[in-house]
């Protein structure tokens, strides 16, 4: 087993790590506390100041940075550094009003890049590998994130960016990639198409994908490795903390590695605000420690995950965080039922032991919520019999209902009918008028 | 003697049907007869086609998922008591139908069944043993 040098804070002893972490932590809310007249009325407010960070636990008493404070402050109202010294700018989508925009120095690239080097090589990518990068370039982190990321490695980048399906596959096989980096829904839509085509994945010198930008499940990834004849991993990361590159899969693929002496994680109860101990589960909540553009301190991710504090056999000291399985916010309320998509996605995946691609409609019928759950035909499960159909219509529908305690329909649908993102799948489409 | 059928899913709304076969014709494969099951929500159709290799191919490149089953088809005479004689066969053999759909010939005073078994080759051997002509692929 050889290591990038690259890895070596992975390893770093646990007390020698929180030494740093603390250090770093000061520097960073001093930094916030002079730069960011948010951060500071906020602090003044509650008789703070960053003298008060004595021990990391003293990380709980801060206040906490939201996705809205974000938009208030939009373009450049959180950044700590003048744009003389900000390298680089990226923003978010902004399908949900106003677009983030997150700024970055030359030392933020570089810590940027490290991490992205510390997340490949945890998936076992090393020099000699063919990466094919397959999210997008552009505004969004995920490109320009995992390109700096392979180049830094050693390894080759094939900077191909989302899109052309055809070709992707093309280049996948002329140019022998041994990995690619997408999102797991893109990837599916690869396999399926390079079926389609007559190219058998399984033949192919691909053996990683390194799949982010979306939750995905372990079920998932049984149909990602078995499709692609690959191992699939997870990575995390969001813009507002760095872009990917947070947290990732090692070759245990049992939970992801939080590279902890840049990103401090705290999970915390979604409700009340209240730190929880590890192992619990709640919203996952990041504090950047390095970054100097746009410092986050207590960032609410609104993604649920829990703390693994277990040591684990690859040798990493940086404590792990569970997959994601769910964000806070994409909770459905459905006629009163509290309904989170991935519940729906467990109940199907136990029906038909292989996730289909679906999508959950909500509409308002005479003044009460309807649920229409539309599951695409796969080859494995489609019957020259009608009988067979609406038994697995049936089936689908009870598993649901069941899981959910709600009567949903089902309505198979033909395959490719259901749009497919190359960026994260729409599994929602809420059509009631609010 | 068994006869591949295609089947594919088609989702119950207007021009559906007229896709599939408009990929067939335009690759100049031949429909030598199909059969609509539908419900509410979806339909299911089958076809047998001159080329069900290629039919497939078409079919399955165009986006759809195809499923190939095996039946068999049997010549009955265009009169009445034709079908009787043949479904008194197979209820002497025990095999079940699944389902079957019928055409008949421009010629001859024939006509032809498809039908799907749950056992097609003891039906094959019942209907044998009775005389009934049990067609393969080259004479549909």
């Amino acid at each position: 087993m050889s290591y990038h040098s690259a890895s070596a804070p992975d390893y770093l002893p646990l007390p020698r790590m929180r030494e740093l972490q603390l250090a770093r932590l000061r520097a960073i809310a001093a930094r916030a506390y002079e730069r960011v007249a948010l951060f500071r009325e906020r602090m003044d407010e509650r008789s703070l100041d960053p003298e008060c960070l004595r021990d990391i636990a003293d990380l709980a008493r801060l206040p906490f940075t939201t996705k809205s404070d974000l938009r208030d402050t939009y373009p450049f109202g959180l950044f700590a550094s003048p744009m003389a010294e900000v390298v680089r700018l990226h923003a978010s989508s902004g399908t949900t009003g106003k677009p983030i925009v997150v700024a970055y120095t030359r030392e933020d690239l570089a810590v940027w890049t490290e991490v992205m080097v510390r997340a490949l090589a945890a998936c076992g990518l090393t020099r000699g590998d063919i990466v094919q990068n397959a999210y997008g370039y552009g505004l969004f982190t995920g490109g320009l994130g995992a390109h700096y990321g392979v180049e830094g490695l050693g390894a080759t980048v094939i900077p191909i960016s989302g899109g052309n399906t055809d070709r992707q596959i093309t280049v996948m096989r002329d140019f022998r990639v041994t990995a690619i980096c997408c999102t797991p829904s893109y990837f599916l839509h690869l396999a399926e198409r390079a079926g389609e085509l007559g190219i058998d994945m399984h033949t192919l010198p691909l053996r990683a994908g390194i799949f982010g930008a979306e939750p995905w499940t372990d079920s998932m990834r049984r149909r990602l490795e078995s499709e692609g004849g690959i191992r699939a991993y997870d990575i995390y990361g969001l813009s507002e903390i760095i872009g990917p590159g947070v947290a990732v899969e090692c070759g245990c693929q049992d939970g992801l590695h939080i590279f902890e002496d840049h990103f401090y994680p705290e999970v915390v109860d979604p409700e009340t605000g209240e730190v929880l101990p590890d192992g619990e589960e709640g919203e996952l909540v990041l504090t950047t420690l390095s970054k100097q553009a746009m410092p986050m301190i207590r960032y609410r991710t609104r993604d649920i995950t829990r703390l693994m504090t277990e040591p684990c056999p690859c040798g990493r000291t940086l404590r792990r965080m569970s997959r994601i399985s769910r964000r806070s916010d994409d909770m459905l309320i459905i006629r009163g039922v509290n309904v989170f998509p991935s519940q729906i996605e467990h109940a199907l995946l136990q029906a038909e032991g292989t996730l289909p691609h679906y999508q959950i409609i909500l509409t308002r019928q005479k003044g009460l919520d309807a649920v229409e759950v539309q599951v695409e035909v796969t080859p494995q499960v489609f019957s020259d019999e009608v009988r067979t159909l609406e038994g697995l219509q049936q089936r689908l529908s009870d598993a649901i209902d069941r899981t959910l305690g709600l009567r949903v329909s089902v309505r198979l649908v033909a395959p490719r009918t259901i749009a497919r993102s190359e960026g994260k799948a729409k599994r929602v489409i809420d059509r009631r008028e609010s | 003697m068994k006869i591949h059928q295609l089947s594919l899913f088609l989702e119950n709304s207007p021009g559906k049907a007229l896709e599939p076969c408009r990929v067939l014709s335009c690759a100049g494969v031949n429909i030598r007869t199909l059969n609509l099951a539908d419900t509410q929500q979806f339909g299911i159709l089958r076809l047998i086609v001159d080329d069900w290799e290629r039919g497939r191919q078409l079919l399955q490149a165009a986006g759809y998922v195809v499923n190939v089953t095996e039946v068999v088809a049997v010549e009955v005479d265009d009169q009445p008591g034709g079908l009787v004689r043949l479904l008194e066969c197979l209820d002497s053999s025990g095999v079940n139908i699944e389902y079957m759909y019928a055409f008949t010939f421009g010629r001859g005073g024939r006509a032809v069944l498809i039908f799907r078994f749950d056992s097609p080759d003891v039906a094959i051997e019942c209907l044998r043993g009775s005389d009934i002509n049990v067609l393969g692929a080259p004479e549909l």
